[in-house]
C-alpha cells in the first residue's frame, strides 16, 4: 500500500518537472498548437477559393461559364465578357515557352548531373538559381527594351522572309506579341524545369547508370538506357511546373504582349493573356460584373495551375520514392 | 558491320550530344549576362544618395527619386513577415515533426500545389479580404497578399531544412528523460534555427520581387506613408510604371529601381546561403 502511494506522489512529481509520455500537459499543447498551425495551411486554400468564387459571383448571374469561356468580345462599357482572346494568348504563349524551353532545359540537366564532373556540376546550380531569383518586373523591363527591339530588327523579319509561307510567320514585325512574351517566358520556366529535372536525374541508381556502361555503352547510350527512362515521369513533372509557371507569369507578359484581346494566328501579332488582363484592368473595374469577369478569369487561372501542379507533384514524387508503374 | 553500329559513329553521337548540353549550358547563360549587365550597366548610372532619399519629381523635372517605393517595399513586406511567417513556420515545424500521416501529407501536397499557384491570383483573394471590406486600396491588402504567398514556400522549405537535424540530437534528448515537446523545441528546432531564418529570408526576397499582387491591393502612392490604411508605393510596381511610361527619363529610373531591387534580392539569396552552409557545417 505505502508502494503504491509513493507511486502515485512520483508520478504527479514528474508529470509537473514534465516526463515524457501520454500523458505530458506540454507534450499535448505542444501536438494541438502544431496541429492547428498545419491546418491552417488547408484553412488558407480553403479561403483562396471561397473568396475567389465571391468576387466571381456578380458574373454568374450575367453570364454562363460556357458563354464566358467561348465568346471573344470583350467590352466593359457594353458589360459584355468574352474569355476566349486571354484563353488563346496564355495558351499560345505558354505553348510557345515550353517548346523553346525544354530542349535547352533537359540538355542543361543531362550536362549538369552526367556529362560535368561532379564538382563543377554543383557550381553550374549557381547561375540556374540565379536566373530564378530574379524578379519578374526586371525580367518584363529587360524583355521591353532588349527582346522586343531584337525581335522586331533581326529575328521576326528573318522568319517571315524564311519561313514567311506559313500562317505564323506573317504580318508586320511589331516586336511585341505573342513571340516576345514566349521568348520571355521561356527564359523564366527555364530554371523550374532545370533544377526539378536535375533532382529526379539525381535519383537513377548509380547502379542503372554503371551497368549499361559495363556493357559497353557510351555515356550518351548510358544516358538513354538508364538515366531517361527511369527520370521519364519526373521529367515530365518538372516540364508540368514549367508550365504552370508560364501560364501564370503577369508582369513579363504584360509588359511585352502588346494587350490587345484579338485573337490571331501569327506569333508577330500582339494579343493578350489572361494574367495580363487582370492586372491591367483590375484596379480600374468599377463595376461589380466587370470585376467579377476578371476574377472568373482567376478562377480558371487558379483551376489550371492547381491542377497542372497537382499532377506535377504525382510524378514528381513517384520518381523521387523510387521505382514504380509510373516510370516504366 | 554497318557504319551507325560501329564504334566510331558511337564515340562521334556521344561527344556531339555532349557538346550539345554544353552548348545549351551556354545559351542559358546568355539571358543571365544580359540581364545582369544592362541593368548594372543602365541602372548604375542613375544611383545617388537622392535616389534613396527623395520623392518621384514629375515628369521633365530631373533628379527625384524613389524613397518613398523602398520604404513601401519594406514596410509592405514587414508587415507580410509578421502575418505570414509564423504560419508558415509553424506549418513547415509540422510537417517535419508531425507531418508523416495522411493528414500531414495532405497539407504537405496542397501546400506544394498552393506554391505554384500564380501571384496575381492571391492578389485577387487579398483584394476580397481587405480592399472590398475597407472599401479602398491599402498597404495592409499589398501586406496580406504578400504573406498568403510566403506561407506555402516557407512551410515546404523549413520542413525541408528542421528534417535535416540528425535523428540522433533528438534520440539523445529523448534518452535523458526531456518530454517530446522540449525535445522538439529545445534541441530538434533550436539546431534548425538558422535553417528556419533561410527560409523566411528567401520567402522575403521572393515577396520583395513581387509586383503582380500589389498593383490592385496597394495600388500606388507618390508621397511618403507608413499608415496601413492608406495606399502604398512600392519598388516593383514603380519599376512597372517606369518602365511602360513613355519617357527616356524615366526608363532611366527604371533600371536604376531595378538594379536597387536586384541588389537587395541577391543580398538577401547570399544571407540565405551563407547560413544554410554554415548550419549544414554544424550539423556534420
Amino acid at each position: 500500500m505505502a508502494e503504491t502511494a509513493t507511486q502515485v506522489a512520483v508520478e504527479a512529481a514528474d508529470a509537473e518537472s514534465g516526463r515524457p509520455g501520454p500523458g505530458n500537459v506540454g507534450d499535448r499543447v505542444f501536438n494541438a498548437t502544431l496541429w492547428a498551425l498545419g491546418i491552417m495551411v488547408l484553412v488558407v486554400a480553403g479561403l483562396i477559393v471561397l473568396n475567389l468564387a465571391l468576387v466571381a459571383r456578380p458574373l454568374a448571374k450575367e453570364h454562363s461559364l460556357w458563354g464566358f469561356i467561348t465568346s471573344s468580345e470583350w467590352n466593359p462599357i457594353e458589360e459584355h465578357y468574352g474569355a476566349l482572346p486571354f484563353l488563346y494568348g496564355t495558351l499560345v504563349t505558354s505553348a510557345l515557352s515550353i517548346v523553346l524551353a525544354v530542349p535547352i532545359a533537359i540538355g542543361l540537366a543531362l550536362f549538369i548531373t552526367q556529362f560535368a564532373p561532379p564538382k563543377l556540376g554543383r557550381v553550374l546550380t549557381i547561375p540556374v538559381e540565379l536566373l530564378a531569383a530574379i524578379p519578374s518586373v526586371v525580367y518584363g523591363l529587360w524583355g521591353l527594351f532588349v527582346v522586343v527591339p531584337w525581335l522586331r530588327e533581326s529575328i521576326e523579319p528573318w522568319l517571315g522572309k524564311h519561313l514567311g509561307f506559313l500562317p505564323l510567320f506573317q504580318g508586320p514585325p511589331i516586336g511585341l506579341g505573342y513571340l516576345a512574351s514566349g521568348v520571355i517566358l521561356a527564359v523564366m520556366i527555364l530554371p523550374t524545369i532545370v533544377s526539378v529535372s536535375v533532382e529526379v536525374m539525381k535519383t537513377t541508381p548509380e547502379a542503372n547508370r554503371e551497368a549499361a556502361l559495363a556493357l559497353g555503352a557510351t555515356k550518351w547510350e548510358a544516358v538513354m538506357l538508364a538515366v531517361i527512362p527511369y527520370s521519364r515521369a519526373g521529367i515530365l513533372g518538372a516540364v508540368l511546373l514549367g508550365l504552370g509557371r508560364a501560364l501564370g507569369e503577369t508582369m513579363a507578359v504584360t509588359m511585352v504582349i502588346g494587350n490587345a484581346p484579338q485573337i490571331s494566328a501569327s506569333l508577330f501579332a500582339a494579343g493578350y493573356s489572361l494574367p495580363a488582363v487582370i492586372a491591367n484592368e483590375f484596379a480600374e473595374a468599377v463595376s461589380n460584373v466587370h470585376i467579377g469577369a476578371l476574377a472568373g478569369l482567376g478562377l480558371i487561372l487558379f483551376a489550371t495551375t492547381f491542377l497542372l501542379n497537382a499532377g506535377a507533384r504525382i510524378l514528381v514524387t513517384a520518381v523521387q520514392k523510387g521505382p514504380s508503374r509510373i516510370a516504366g | 558491320m554497318n557504319f551507325h553500329s560501329s564504334f566510331r559513329y558511337r564515340k562521334f553521337v556521344d561527344r556531339g550530344m555532349a557538346a550539345v548540353c554544353a552548348i545549351f549550358f551556354a545559351l542559358a547563360f546568355v539571358p543571365l549576362t544580359s540581364v545582369l549587365w544592362l541593368v548594372i550597366s543602365k541602372g548604375g548610372a542613375g544611383l545617388s544618395w537622392d535616389f534613396f532619399t527623395q520623392l518621384p519629381k514629375p515628369v521633365g523635372e530631373a533628379g527625384g527619386g524613389i524613397g518613398n517605393a523602398l520604404v513601401g517595399t519594406l514596410y509592405m513586406v514587414g508587415l507580410a513577415c509578421v502575418l505570414g511567417l509564423p504560419l508558415g513556420v509553424g506549418a513547415g515545424i509540422y510537417l517535419a515533426e508531425k507531418g508523416d500521416g495522411t493528414l500531414g501529407n495532405t497539407v504537405r501536397f496542397v501546400a506544394e500545389v498552393l506554391s505554384g499557384v500564380p501571384s496575381i491570383v492571391i492578389g485577387i483573394v487579398a483584394y476580397a479580404l481587405v480592399v472590398i471590406p475597407m472599401g479602398h486600396f491599402s498597404a495592409l491588402a499589398g501586406g496580406v497578399a504578400l504573406a498568403i504567398l510566403m506561407i506555402p514556400t516557407v512551410a515546404i522549405t523549413t520542413e525541408e531544412l528542421v528534417r535535416l537535424v540528425p535523428g540522433a540530437l533528438r534520440e539523445a534528448s529523448l534518452a535523458l528523460g526531456v518530454p517530446n515537446w522540449k525535445t522538439s523545441l529545445r534541441v530538434v528546432i533550436r539546431t534548425a534555427m538558422s535553417g528556419i531564418v533561410t527560409a523566411c529570408l528567401l520567402a522575403v526576397a521572393r515577396a520583395a520581387g513581387e509586383t503582380a499582387p500589389l498593383i490592385f491591393t496597394a495600388l500606388n502612392n507618390q508621397y511618403w506613408n507608413v499608415d496601413p490604411r492608406a495606399p502604398t508605393a512600392s519598388l516593383t510596381v514603380a519599376i512597372y510604371n517606369y518602365a511602360i511610361s513613355p519617357y527616356d527619363d524615366w526608363h532611366a529610373k527604371a533600371w536604376t529601381a531595378s538594379l536597387v531591387l536586384l541588389i537587395v534580392v541577391g543580398l538577401l539569396n547570399i544571407a540565405s546561403r551563407v547560413l544554410t552552409r554554415n548550419r549544414l557545417k554544424g550539423a556534420r
